[in-house]
């Protein structure tokens, strides 16, 4: 298992227990008791178990198990496939925190970091498209 | 990698490749305000990456991975799982475009019935496929 799929798995990891953990904050804000603000939390779920989860495990395997590019070449670019990883986590953590900071306080700036966070994840989903298409081969 | 995998997982990398520009033109615009009509677009987001990228490159993969057969068809009945996913892209595309575009109201109700159909018709192509080895 390549480091980078190893790197995808654990965080896709990470981001189960804490979307997890808010889902159950959210189930639970009434019984709990817990702040009305909480529901701000519920896209930031969504996104944590579906980006975080779901996509990064897929992505994750997909580098690891797809048909090799060529010999010289397996994986394809490493650098770029670092770069999609890295920009898809930046993204999904700044809209972590800046989508309930917006929804809160309503600021500029963390109204700009949405549009950042947005952008990041864009490219990494674009990167990843672009780099995986000429692995879905027959061998 | 079969030529129906290769099939479902480009497609699916299509879907993947909307479904994220719709969540960041939606992301962008709840930052900044500055297209409050992209809004519309939020369940072909969700439809284009729910259906469209995950369950599609599950059937992909699916297809690919799931144990073969000794004799006969090695990957049992092909054409079943053929119209497993023309019945899923054809619905996606008709749940998630029919009401941005103001097609007829019962366009979204017949997106989700290809759907339904596009799973039993997989279910029916994977199902003897779950065996033990030599089997």
């Amino acid at each position: 298992m390549p480091a980078l799929t190893r790197w995808y798995i654990k965080t896709s990891l990470l981001y189960l227990i804490v979307a997890l953990v808010i889902g159950g904050l959210l189930a639970g804000r009434s019984a709990l008791g817990l702040p009305s603000e909480i529901g701000a939390l519920s896209p930031v779920f969504f996104h944590l178990f579906m980006v975080g989860w779901v996509s990064e495990l897929i992505f994750g395997v997909v580098y690891w198990m797809f048909p090799k590019m060529s010999r010289e070449n397996p994986r394809g670019n490493a650098q770029v496939a670092w770069g999609t990883y890295v920009a898809l986590n930046v993204g999904l953590l700044l809209r972590a925190v800046g989508e309930p900071m917006a929804s809160l306080t309503g600021s500029t700036g963390w109204g700009v970091a949405l549009a950042l966070s947005a952008f990041l994840q864009w490219i990494a989903g674009m990167a990843f498209v672009v780099s995986t298409w000429p692995r879905v081969k027959e061998r | 990698m079969p030529r129906l995998s290769r099939w479902a997982i480009r497609a699916a990398l299509l879907h993947l490749g909307l479904g994220f520009t719709l969540g960041a033109m939606i992301l962008i615009n709840k930052g900044l305000g500055v297209w409050p009509a992209v809004w519309r677009w939020l369940p072909a987001h969700i439809e284009f990456l729910l259906m469209g990228w995950t369950l599609q490159l599950v059937i992909g993969m699916g297809f690919w991975i799931l144990p073969r057969f000794d004799q006969g068809q090695s990957r049992g009945n092909e054409p079943l799982a053929w119209i497993a996913l023309g019945l899923l892209n054809t619905g996606v595309l008709a749940t998630a475009l029919g009401p941005v575009l103001g097609g007829p109201g019962w366009l979204p109700i017949a997106g989700r019935a290809m759907e339904a159909l596009a799973g039993l018709s997989f279910s029916g192509h994977a199902w003897r496929r779950i065996k033990p080895p030599g089997a």
